[in-house]
């Protein structure tokens, strides 16, 4: 593995043969057949920013009906409907997907690798989200949304109280979700284990990369038993099984263990990508590697250990036992320290680097301030006691949109404007980054900083409206007023992306000075992402004399192969042949989310809803008589060019 | 009104005790915190190129604040727990018993003594004896409540199939806000209720009054209010003692004349309030499970003034 065995000429010939060959396919029809992983990734993430501005606009609809008292602007059920969807959207179709999304464009040029692995099933999770969503706002289009809360407590939601469709489209909102998030993780997991460039041993891995190896076992780990939990409440529902029939023998708590088992997990599926983020922003901008490397991987790993071991946290006033409840306390707690940590070990990387001051940084510092707050309103969560007295009121809904805001969207929109240029090509705007920023850390902490006050005064969540007597109103308009800035903050931000794609300017390869692989190749990326391929030797290459980059030669480019490596040492293992572009994920997806709505209507969906997924998966299996790379060489150097029939 | 920082009991007054600690030791720690951050970035944007400082001494100081942060969380772990200690520390064996259970959107409220003959049923309202220990018996008859008096104790939620019990006492005399604090469907805004807390002797005397029968009407409009009442829809689902209304899938309403709030806290118990509930309770609480009693207006009027008579 050297440098150097190619001319120039031999590399623009072998880069238009790469392009050849990874490219997907082109036109209308063939945009549904496309498995590159940066053409899904964008994808999951546009799409996801899409949900959000609906998730948001819910919010505004609540924030205008509390913001007097006694206020008639949404009914009762209307609002009860529009606070269940603004949770469930942006927890199942913003939080989760734009943050496993985001990875799937830039985990494999970070590793650097040519593709995702499992590129066809990555294509079928994005449809799955994109239908869960689509199926989720039409029926709230038909006034037949949710209305149970985000976490569906039966039984409330149960066959007895949960009238009408509302709680089975939740729980096959959830079944789809969850279909897509796992199919998701599966593939990133497999690309960060087995496709790391030659060199990319364990301790080299950038930390985003460690942050999101570990969100993407947690996945897997969690979804099980919210698979489990929505699956028995649609048979609750649908077929008379009494799982949470407290008459029958079943356990109305029993669900609530299910669902925290994976809910709290959850919010660290969310957080911890964020915590990646944030190392990598701040490495790059004070220009230094990160301190403490180990210490951050092994506090993300520890969190992602403990983080399943908190879950009884929501419980604590449903009357268990003093004892089980002083265990998680003591959990709940001790979550703190990897975390704090992580903040130490941020902070030694500002003390000793060198600021280069940008957007992407300030999100970052914002990060700081804000999750600080939620992290300890966490800690007083954790006590019993407190916890008793402000658990499910405003001081809560606080609590985890200083958490969820602070510790997920502040270093996402800084993540979003750090890899802009690597992901369009072109460099968002730096003055009107700022604004954005200010302006949206500003509305941010008058929106929810007085909710604080509201929950120790008695406010309740999920309440349509109050009392003038309780005395709520002035914060509540406070909080609207704050909502208001949000918003315009996110218009700014908005009119950067827009006005940054119209600009001309085209970004440079590495316009941060930034030491991973991804800002090693052109911006955007190439269909095949890198040529040569790249080797690594230390942990921040880039950072690196150029000149003792390690390059990788010796996979074909004439079809679409990849480099298996070893999962520690990342010692090249063997070459493989990927799939190829295909509409049947489409198909599959389409007949999975037939069968997951039907199955709202009657079980025996499950029965023939599985035969147009049958074909469908068929089709996507068939094998492929395919040119082997050897007789395809020959014709390559005898001048008969037919690569793309190779790849079928 | 209501506030968890102005505790009117032993429970709530040792939880406001420790949310000043944990509030102090937070807003301590998040000044230090961005004060460490503060001066780290004043340092990096005066620097021309990183600092070639020692990876052991930062490691080293990584590892002091790692350790400061563990004490400072045994500390706050410890008040937690010592606060938890406290709060269950009354002895519930000799308190006064009663009974809360959740309806959408009510709560039915049974005063559990051991004397059958002695006990009351009331709804949408608590009375409690200053200073004596009280321990509530919490059920729920559709979907999970939670009941919630910021100035006396934390939440226990209400979960059909299984009792929790809430011990707490009272030790200030006034009215303070109840209200349901987990998500009960449609009108769980207006699922409150007023706990008034009196002197002991003072209890003593309401629960005796209590105990009564309903007031037998005193003029010829509330007679024949009294008579709709046992005639209509009214005694479908509610009960009135010593009438031939005895249902119970609806409030109690012996003496709801005498109750502070009407509707679960949505209406003050007026004569204007009562008659507009009664024209259409799905106006005023929409979604409840009250239907709308079609009584002509004299009919109605004639039924508020024999419920308001109930004292």
């Amino acid at each position: 593995m050297t440098a150097g065995l190619h001319s120039p000429v031999e590399l623009e010939q072998e880069r238009r043969r790469l392009t050849e060959v990874w490219a997907d396919p082109p036109g209308f029809l063939g945009w549904f057949s496309h498995i590159d992983h940066k053409s899904i990734g964008r994808r999951f993430v546009v799409t996801a920013f899409g949900f959000f501005t609906l998730g948001g606009l819910l919010a505004a609809l609540m924030r205008i009906q509390l913001a007097r008292p006694d206020q008639s602007f949404l009914s009762a059920d209307m609002y009860n409907q529009v606070f269940t969807m603004h949770g469930t959207t942006m927890m199942f179709l913003f939080a989760v997907p734009v943050m496993l999304g985001l990875a799937v464009y830039i985990v494999p040029l970070a590793v650097g690798a040519r593709s995702i692995a499992f590129p066809r099933l990555v294509a079928y999770g994005y449809w799955m989200f994109l239908f869960g969503g689509i199926f989720l706002f039409a029926m709230f289009a038909i006034n037949t949304g949710p209305d149970n809360g985000w976490f569906s407590y039966v039984p409330l939601a149960g066959p007895e109280f949960g009238l009408g469709k509302r709680a089975d489209v939740w729980a096959q909102l959830v079944t789809f979700s969850e279909t897509s998030s796992l199919v998701v993780a599966v593939a990133l997991v497999t690309t960060i284990l087995k496709m790391r460039a030659p060199g990319m041993a364990l301790n080299r891995i950038p930390v985003y990369v460690w942050a999101m190896l570990i969100v993407s076992l947690m996945t897997i780990l969690s979804m099980p038993a919210i698979m489990l939990a929505s699956t028995t409440l649609i048979m609750d529902r649908l077929i008379g099984t009494h799982f949470y029939n407290q008459a029958e023998g079943g356990d109305p708590l029993l669900w609530q263990h299910l669902f925290w088992f994976f809910g709290h997990p959850e919010v660290y599926i969310i957080f911890l990508p964020a915590q990646g983020m944030v190392s990598t922003i701040i490495s790059t901008f004070f220009q230094r590697p990160l301190v403490g490397y180990l210490a951050v991987v092994l506090s993300l790993v520890s969190t992602a250990f403990i983080g399943f071991g908190v879950w009884v946290h929501h419980m604590f006033t449903t009357g268990l036992p003093q004892l089980s409840m002083s265990f998680f306390t003591v959990a709940s707690v001790m979550i703190v320290v990897p975390t704090g940590i992580q903040f130490f070990c941020w902070i030694a990387t500002i003390w000793t680097g060198r600021l280069v001051l940008r957007a992407p940084v300030l999100w970052a510092l914002g990060f700081f301030a804000v999750f600080l707050i939620g992290g300890l309103t966490g800690v007083m969560l954790a006590a019993v006691p407190l916890n008793q007295q402000v658990h499910d009121t405003f001081f809560v809904v606080a609590h985890f949109h200083y958490v969820l805001i602070g510790g997920a969207v502040f270093p996402l929109l800084g993540a979003i404007h750090y890899w802009f240029p690597k992901m369009t090509g072109r460099m968002m705007g730096e003055r009107l980054g700022r604004a954005s920023f200010w302006l949206f850390f500003a509305g941010f902490n008058l929106t929810f900083f007085p909710m604080h006050q509201l929950g120790l005064a008695g406010m309740p969540r999920r309440v349509y409206t109050y009392q003038a007597v309780m005395g709520w109103g002035t914060l509540n308009l406070l909080a609207t007023a704050g909502a208001v800035l949000m918003t315009v903050a996110l218009v700014i931000y908005l009119i950067n992306i827009v006005r940054a794609l119209r600009s001309r300017a085209p970004a440079t390869d590495d316009p941060w000075h930034a030491a991973s692989l991804e800002w090693a190749t052109s911006s955007p990326p190439p269909p095949y992402n890198f040529s040569p391929l790249p080797g690594v030797a230390t942990r921040d290459p880039l950072w690196n004399r150029p000149d003792e980059q390690p390059l990788v030669i010796g996979v074909d480019s004439t079809c679409r192969e990849v480099l298996v490596t070893r999962l520690t040492d990342a010692a090249p293992d063997h070459r493989r042949k990927l799939v190829t572009p295909s509409a049947w994920p489409f198909f599959a997806a389409l007949a999975t989310a037939l069968m997951f709505i039907w199955s709202i209507f009657s079980p025996w969906a499950v029965v023939w809803g599985s035969i147009p997924l049958t074909v469908a998966l068929i089709g996507w299996f068939w094998p492929r008589e395919g040119v082997s790379p050897a007789a395809l060489r020959r014709q390559i150097e005898s001048g008969d060019h037919a690569p793309s029939e190779a790849t079928h | 009104m209501q506030s968890v920082l102005a505790p009117a009991g032993v429970q709530a007054a040792e939880i406001a005790w420790l949310w000043w600690v944990m509030l102090a030791v937070c807003a301590a720690v998040f000044v230090v915190v961005l004060l460490f951050v503060g001066a780290g970035l004043h340092r990096a944007s005066r620097r021309n190129a990183p600092a070639p400082t020692p990876e052991r001494r930062l490691h080293r100081a990584i590892g002091g604040a790692t350790a400061l942060t563990i004490l400072t969380l045994m500390g706050l772990l410890t008040a937690a727990i010592a606060t938890g200690r406290a709060v269950q520390s009354l002895d519930g064996a000799s308190a006064l018993p009663v009974i809360v259970v959740g309806n959408q959107w009510w709560w039915a409220i049974e005063y559990a003594l051991p004397n059958p003959a002695e006990r009351v049923r009331v709804a949408n309202e608590l009375r409690l004896p200053r200073g004596r220990t009280v321990s509530i018996t919490l059920g729920s008859n559709d979907v999970i409540h939670s009941l919630w008096i910021p100035n006396l104790h934390g939440k226990v939620d209400l979960i059909p199939g299984r009792q929790n019990v809430m011990v707490l006492r009272a030790d200030r005399v006034g009215e303070f806000r109840a209200q349901c604090a987990e998500y009960c469907g449609t009108q769980h805004a207006h699922m409150a209720f007023t706990v008034t807390v009196v002197e002991p002797a003072a209890f003593d005397a309401w629960l005796v009054a209590q105990r009564e029968p309903a007031r037998e009407p005193v003029d010829a409009v509330a007679r024949r209010g009294r008579q709709l009442v046992e005639s209509t829809t009214c005694m479908m689902c509610h009960t009135v003692r010593g009438t031939l209304a005895g249902a119970r899938i609806a409030p109690d309403l012996t003496h709801v004349g005498s109750r502070p709030t009407l509707a679960a806290g949505v209406l003050p118990n007026t004569d204007e309030a009562l008659d507009r509930w009664l024209r259409d309770p799905q106006a005023v609480k929409p979604g409840n499970k009250m239907p709308v009693p079609g009584l002509s207006d004299d009919d109605r009027r004639a039924v508020v003034a024999y419920l308001r008579g109930l004292k």
